[in-house]
């Protein structure tokens, strides 16, 4: 009753006094998300900075006493081949399974099903959405499956008398990029689709009386009209790609080698595999900066809509 | 990285200009144009019948998989159609708790979840704060962070916790997680939720807090569903958390179970694999279809993205 009284003061303009401990009694129910966030989320932020200045192993004495080392992992990290070599694979795997393979086809996608009928529209569109709803792992090992040398895929190139590489073996990064198209492209699909369909006809019905072509249509009228949508499902997919672990290990566990290692799975391998849990830390911290600049750019472009 | 709400599959439906406009105008307009539109609506067909093929395969070679009781990994109509891959599979240490484990991490983590971000989100909802805008851009940010790249760090966090393999800590770790999304969603869907009817509860002597139980949140009950589902759901999916956290059959969730599966054994069982990625998805694609019936379409990308 008491802050009611008070907001309607405030409403009028004149101040309301401000009574000692009101603020504290209405931020209170913050407290139990924020004490949940600052240990279990900011609190492997912070371990993973402070982690990746020590030695600290998996087991044996320095899993227990871990030493500080400074800059050590990262000077170590700067001078690995093996860690540029999965900077490119991450670069490689977030580009042409995210940027360019969802959103080309989850675009195509929206605009072809616009263009369809009824039962075609909803039987792709539920097929390519399972194939986003399901379990990860789920996904992962129908992958594996449909891309193991005697799979889905090469039997079906065999009909056309072609004989198809050991896909997770000779082109692991080919195999997982196609693979992570197959699993994301529903949610660029359905963000597309949704914008699409915002954009009043009576718009590119105009532009179609002036002569313009439906390509022209399309990339001069439609594209400006929904590049928000873009940049925001852009952004996501990017930051969603950055962090895929399950899909690449259970395809190819990052091999063979480390030919399909992207960061994520490369900070496992060190700290599990190779037992460097101070060194994988490092590559993990690497790959949180990374994510955490693309994070605020996508939080530029929302701007907006928090203010 | 999550994925950012549960938007609705069939997005693109509903638009009158693909479907039912077009087929009228070639009746009433025997134009020149009229055949070479139907040539392009076979090429949008068949293109879409291509694409939902490469989508099929996969999916079929599970359900497929799981009723031949020779499965290998290339996709076949069994010659022989069997139920002895879900019989053998059906015992408490193969199927049942696993799942069961599954849904105490998942259920939880969304009780947890949901719980804390209705509590948190009602300040920010309702009050004017001078650091309110700062506080939901530090949420936004943590719905973007990659997450899974900071698995090193989190291992050696539970390591100094001593909070490796239990149950509670997982689900702490999984809650703050999805903590930031979910409140963010829990805001805008509380957001729209007129503040008129609360003060009629605050001058018939109600508090803030019964105001937001008994006006608040029944009001906001789809929503609050939807969250809860969406967090579920993400729970339920993850491999990764579990993999790293979570190391004694007793306590372990259906998705790393499946892992060891696939890894143990020496050949691969695909039909008892596939019949269990079945039993293991089956509950994600039925909260999907409920979420569909209780957000109606759009309602569910608004209340993450707000328009």
């Amino acid at each position: 009753m008491t802050s009611a009284v008070l907001d309607r003061s405030a409403a009028r303009g004149t101040r309301p006094r401000r009574r000692p401990g009101r603020t504290a009694l209405r931020l209170a129910p913050l407290a139990p998300a924020v004490a949940l966030m600052l240990v279990f989320l900011a609190g492997p932020v912070l371990w993973s900075f402070y982690g990746s200045l020590t030695n600290q192993a998996l087991t044996g004495y320095r899993a227990a006493a871990p030493e500080f080392v400074g800059l050590d992992n990262y000077t170590a990290l700067l001078a690995d081949d093996g860690f540029w070599k999965a900077v490119v694979l991450t670069v490689v795997f977030v580009g042409a399974s995210a940027v360019i393979g969802q959103n080309v086809l989850g675009m195509a996608l929206a605009l072809l099903l616009r263009a369809t009928s009824k039962p075609l529209r909803a039987t792709v569109s539920t097929l390519v959405v399972v194939a986003w709803v399901l379990p990860e792992i789920v996904a992962a090992f129908a992958l594996y499956a449909f891309f193991s040398t005697d799979g889905t895929l090469n039997q079906v190139l065999g009909w056309f008398g072609l004989e198809g590489p050991t896909w997770l073996i000779s082109v692991p990064m080919l195999a997982v990029v196609l693979a992570n198209i197959w699993r994301g492209t529903a949610f660029s699909m359905m963000v597309y689709g949704a914008a699409l369909s915002e954009v009043p006809p009576d718009v590119t019905e105009a532009a179609a009386i002036d002569g313009a072509t439906g390509p022209q249509r399309f990339f001069r009228i439609t594209l400006p009209m929904i590049r928000r949508s873009i940049s925001t499902n852009l952004m996501l997919t990017t930051l969603q790609t950055l962090a895929v672990f399950t899909l690449i290990w259970v395809m190819t566990g990052g091999g063979p080698g480390t030919d399909s290692s992207t960061l994520p799975v490369l900070a496992y391998q060190e700290a599990f595999k190779f037992a460097q849990v101070g060194y994988g830390t490092a590559i993990a911290t690497v790959t949180l900066l990374v994510g955490a600049v693309f994070s605020l750019v996508y939080i530029r472009v929302l701007k907006p809509e928090v203010d | 990285m999550t994925a950012l709400s549960v938007p609705p599959a069939d997005v693109t439906g509903g638009s009158p200009t693909a479907a039912t406009r077009r087929p009228r105008r070639e009746r009433h307009l025997p134009s020149v144009a009229a055949p070479r539109r139907r040539t392009g609506r076979v090429l949008v067909a068949a293109a879409l019948v291509l694409i939902g093929l490469t989508f099929l395969v996969p999916l079929a070679w599970i359900v497929l998989a799981s009723l031949d009781p020779a499965a290998t990994v290339s996709v076949k109509v069994p010659e022989s159609l069997t139920l002895d891959n879900f019989t053998q599979i059906l015992t408490w240490e193969t199927t049942f708790r696993p799942l069961w484990n599954s849904t105490l991490i998942s259920g939880g983590t969304a009780v947890l979840t949901v719980l804390a971000s209705v509590l948190a989100a009602y300040p920010l909802s309702r009050y004017q704060m001078r650091f309110r805008k700062p506080f939901l851009y530090t949420i936004l940010f943590g719905t973007c962070l990659p997450i899974t790249a900071m698995m090193v760090p989190v291992y050696a966090l539970f390591v100094y916790l001593g909070m490796l393999d239990s149950v509670p800590g997982t689900i702490f770790f999984l809650a703050a997680t999805s903590l930031p999304m979910a409140i963010w969603m829990t805001k805008n869907f509380m957001d729209s939720v007129p503040v008129s009817l609360e003060e009629a509860a605050w001058v018939d002597g109600a508090g803030s807090m019964t105001a937001l139980m008994r006006v608040v949140v029944p009001l906001m009950r789809p929503g609050i569903a939807v969250v809860f589902i969406f967090v579920f759901t993400q729970a339920w999916g993850n491999f990764f958390v579990p993999f790293v956290l979570l190391f004694s059959p007793d306590n372990q969730p259906a998705a790393v179970a499946i892992y060891s599966f696939f890894g143990t054994y020496g050949t691969v069982a695909y039909g008892r694999l596939a019949a269990f990625s079945i039993l293991y998805s089956v509950p994600v694609l039925v909260l999907y279809l409920l979420v569909q019936r209780f957000s109606g379409g759009s309602f569910a990308m608004s209340g993450a993205v707000k328009g």
